[in-house]
């Protein structure tokens, strides 16, 4: 390969060459670049000039040119947040402003309400109360009337707002002892307990001799909170125990498990990361799903 | 212009190329490392607890990365979903960071304090139990795993080698804030937050906590998981001048 340093025209088709030469005679012609893709090389040089003016683009030493838009990706997104919670104001307002239980009566906010909840439901919640609020083990299912902590919209309305034991003063506390792991029952008492616990929602597959047994530990330890009869106290946040619905399942070993280790389920306060409105829309939904008091 | 000088020596032409091409990267990144305005003035931010760090190592080393991103992009769908957008000062003391770019699973950003400690266990024992629809693995070996935090120290003084504002005091007492982390109303603790302010105490993997109860993995895990994104006060976030961008 060798350099020309002076123009070389190739015979044939009277077009400059590039210049280099392969085995002694094999040459490029230089062509010129096609005129379609050369005018639209110009068009982009021309449009990014304009870009670099409207839009922010170059470093400076202290910022960068903030462009004649004065474009900000962050104040973008603030007023398009801003103009759909302006264009819901009037709903927004309207439940801000009327008492939880009347919003269930006027027709067009609980239609705002349900729909805003039920988008919330699924961003928030669902992660441990399932997509169709059925629930999980210890995750209350939200769509039948067994209420932990008072099925009530109110109540509702404040179970979502401060939570369940997260540690904040205002969340719902209760601690249920752990009679296994602090040793305050044997093994053998909480099996008792276990099977007389479960003979309240009339399970048959209880052993009888035990859970007469159990049935004087239970009068001792559990009843001050799940009442004498087993039918929970929604003040404590302690479970009606004489229906078949389990939060952490009802078979001998789930139940042995919560009498043991006391459980002791959590549940984020979510005011601390939605607004008011929404925290009152949720409830409202949850409490329309089937259950609500 | 001679430029059979490039086309005849290949190492003359790497270097060229390397020269051109990096003029575009230096233009584009360079001045991020100069501009004052590149990193937020925000208030709450602070390094992470070793407990946190080792979390995040776990985070890390199980390739959460590649199906989670931490960023949430200022677009009015995801900042509804998962909070305000991300700032540049939440991720600064983040080595590697972990914005990622892929979404199979959500956004992490601002999961802390979005579920209980319980759930986290249960999601990492089987993701399923919790999420009937997920598709994402299992993790039960973190729970049964001893959090092996012989090299905290190094861990720490490495960061701080490379710019984390990790006190001399941070790191001599690393090994013992691990401990202190899972150990809730110990005077260690109490000199944990104070080292730490917003460390949250607790035994994370639903063990119970007790005299000489070592962390395990999930409790790093878990640990790392509930601060994500909890650190920054929203509320004195002034989102105007040179944090407008």
């Amino acid at each position: 390969m060798t350099m020309a340093g002076h123009k070389h025209i190739d015979e044939v088709t009277g077009v400059e060459t590039t210049g280099h030469v392969w085995d002694g005679d094999l040459c490029e012609l230089n062509k010129p670049l096609p005129k379609w893709w050369l005018y639209v090389f110009y068009a982009c040089c021309v449009w990014a000039f304009g870009y670099w003016m409207v839009y922010p683009a170059w470093p400076t030493l202290t910022g960068y040119t903030q462009g004649y838009l004065g474009y900000s990706q962050r104040a973008a997104v603030t007023a398009e947040i801003n103009a759909a919670k302006a264009a819901q104001d009037t709903y927004r307002q309207a439940i801000a402003n009327t008492p939880i239980t009347e919003v269930k009566g006027k027709e067009d906010l609980m239609q705002f309400a349900m729909a805003g909840g039920a988008a919330a439901f699924g961003d928030n919640c669902s992660g441990c109360h399932g997509r169709g609020a059925q629930g999980a083990a210890g995750y209350p299912n939200l769509n039948d009337d067994d209420w932990i902590w008072g099925g009530s919209v109110e109540q509702i309305e404040y179970t979502i707002a401060h939570g369940i034991r997260n540690g904040a003063d205002e969340a719902r506390n209760s601690a249920m002892p752990r009679f296994g792991l602090d040793g305050i029952l044997e093994p053998a008492v909480i099996s008792d307990v276990a099977n007389y616990v479960r003979s309240l929602s009339g399970s048959e597959q209880v052993d009888a001799a035990a859970a007469e047994r159990g049935k004087a530990t239970f009068a001792e330890q559990c009843a001050a909170c799940h009442a004498e009869d087993g039918k929970g106290n929604q003040e404590m946040g302690a479970p009606n125990l004489s229906d078949a619905i389990w939060l952490y399942g009802g078979s001998q070993e789930a139940v042995t498990q919560s009498i043991v280790t006391g459980r002791g389920g959590a549940m984020p306060a979510w005011a601390t990361r939605l607004d008011p409105v929404t925290v009152k829309m949720l409830a409202v939904y949850v409490h329309s799903l089937g259950g609500g008091k | 212009m001679n430029h059979g000088i490039f086309e005849k020596n290949s190492l003359i032409l790497l270097i060229g190329i390397l020269i051109v091409v990096s003029i575009g990267g230096i233009v584009q990144i360079a001045p991020l490392f100069m501009l004052s305005s590149t990193i937020e003035k925000v208030e709450g931010m602070r390094p992470y607890s070793p407990l946190e760090q080792a979390g995040r190592d776990i985070y890390v080393r199980e390739g959460c990365y590649n199906c989670h991103s931490q960023m949430i992009r200022s677009l009015r769908d995801e900042v509804e979903r998962y909070g305000h957008y991300s700032l540049a000062a939440e991720s600064m003391y983040d080595h590697p960071f972990q914005w990622s770019s892929k979404r199979t699973g959500p956004d992490l950003a601002r999961i802390g304090g979005k579920y209980s400690d319980a759930w986290h266990t249960e999601h990492m024992r089987q993701p399923t139990s919790v999420v009937s629809a997920s598709i994402m693995p299992a993790y039960p070996h973190l729970e049964k795993t001893p959090l092996d935090y012989s090299n905290i120290q190094d861990k720490l003084k490495t960061l701080q080698f490379i710019g984390v504002p990790y006190t001399d005091e941070m790191i001599a007492k690393a090994a013992a804030d691990i401990e202190a982390q899972i150990a809730p109303d110990t005077p260690a603790a109490k000199e944990l937050l104070a080292r730490y302010p917003k460390a949250q105490v607790r035994k994370f993997d639903g063990q119970s906590p007790g005299e000489g109860v070592k962390p395990t993995e999930l409790d790093a895990l878990i640990a790392y998981l509930q601060m994500l994104g909890t650190l920054v006060d929203f509320t004195k976030f002034d989102a105007s001048g040179p944090n407008l961008r």
